[in-house]
């Protein structure tokens, strides 16, 4: 267990699917924002395909979909501050950092692996 | 050891609820205990009774309810997956005013919460099927 002193635990959700060709994007988003009622330490990663998400100006209704932007900007109202993109995957999709909908902090690979190792549960989705 | 199991994956498309279950046998066999299984997303389809395999097929819906009830394990159904994928308890069949209800008799319809709870109280939390 590596539970901080508060009695929290770190839950960690990565993120790995594009917003709207599956259901899984959605399924994280909710399953964050439930960690952060319970009020745990949670850190939310978008990586692979899962930074897709973060692309602003989505206009998901025209395919019947319902929009991940509320929940993205909810995150701060649940207090998940801390919310990582991993830099790779933005750069192979030719995004740009200043170009997402939300603020988001840039990480490596090795931060991830670091983020995990001191996380009491992984969600990978 | 303390586990939650999550569940993601429907009966059948994929090896994931068979593995799911087998995990959770040998677990119980050896003493560990399961704090809840939760299914979530296509997993609620483990717990539609309605399901009927080929007779030469395992019949993994009816293992799963035997198990859960054999060793009186904490099994909860996603309830927002459950009601779109057309898994219904006879309260939310009443609700929704359809023509009947298949949740399987050992598990319950909640909500999120459940799973973050169980994860709290687990040494460990294994995902099937994602």
């Amino acid at each position: 267990m590596t539970s901080n002193a508060s009695g929290r635990r770190n839950l960690t959700f990565i993120s790995r699917r594009s917003p709207y060709g599956s259901g899984y994007a959605k399924a994280c988003l909710d399953m964050v924002l439930s960690a952060a009622v319970f009020d745990q330490n949670v850190t939310l990663v978008f990586m692979d395909e899962g930074v897709l998400q973060l692309l602003p100006n989505q206009q998901a209704g025209n395919i019947h979909a319902k929009d991940l932007s509320a929940a993205l900007a909810a995150l701060p109202l649940y207090d998940v501050d801390k919310v990582y993109a991993e830099q790779d995957s933005l750069t192979r999709r030719g995004l740009l950092p200043d170009q997402l909908a939300i603020e988001v902090m840039l990480c490596h690979a090795d931060k991830i692996a670091e983020i995990i190792r001191q996380s009491d549960v992984v969600f990978t989705l | 050891m303390k586990f939650t199991i999550v569940l993601y994956a429907a009966p059948y498309s994929s090896q994931a609820s068979l593995s799911a279950l087998r995990f959770a046998q040998a677990a119980l066999e050896q003493g560990h205990e399961i704090v809840r299984v939760f299914f979530f997303y296509d997993g609620v389809h483990n717990t539609s009774a309605f399901s009927v395999p080929a007779q030469d097929e395992y019949d993994l819906v009816r293992a799963w309810n035997a198990l859960i009830l054999e060793h009186e394990i904490d099994a909860v159904s996603c309830v927002s997956s459950a009601l779109k994928r057309g898994v219904l308890d006879a309260r939310e069949s009443v609700r929704y005013e359809r023509s009947g209800s298949n949740l399987l008799e050992s598990a319950v319809l909640s909500g999120l919460g459940q799973l973050v709870d169980a994860s709290l109280k687990s040494d460990r939390v294994l995902s099937f099927g994602a």
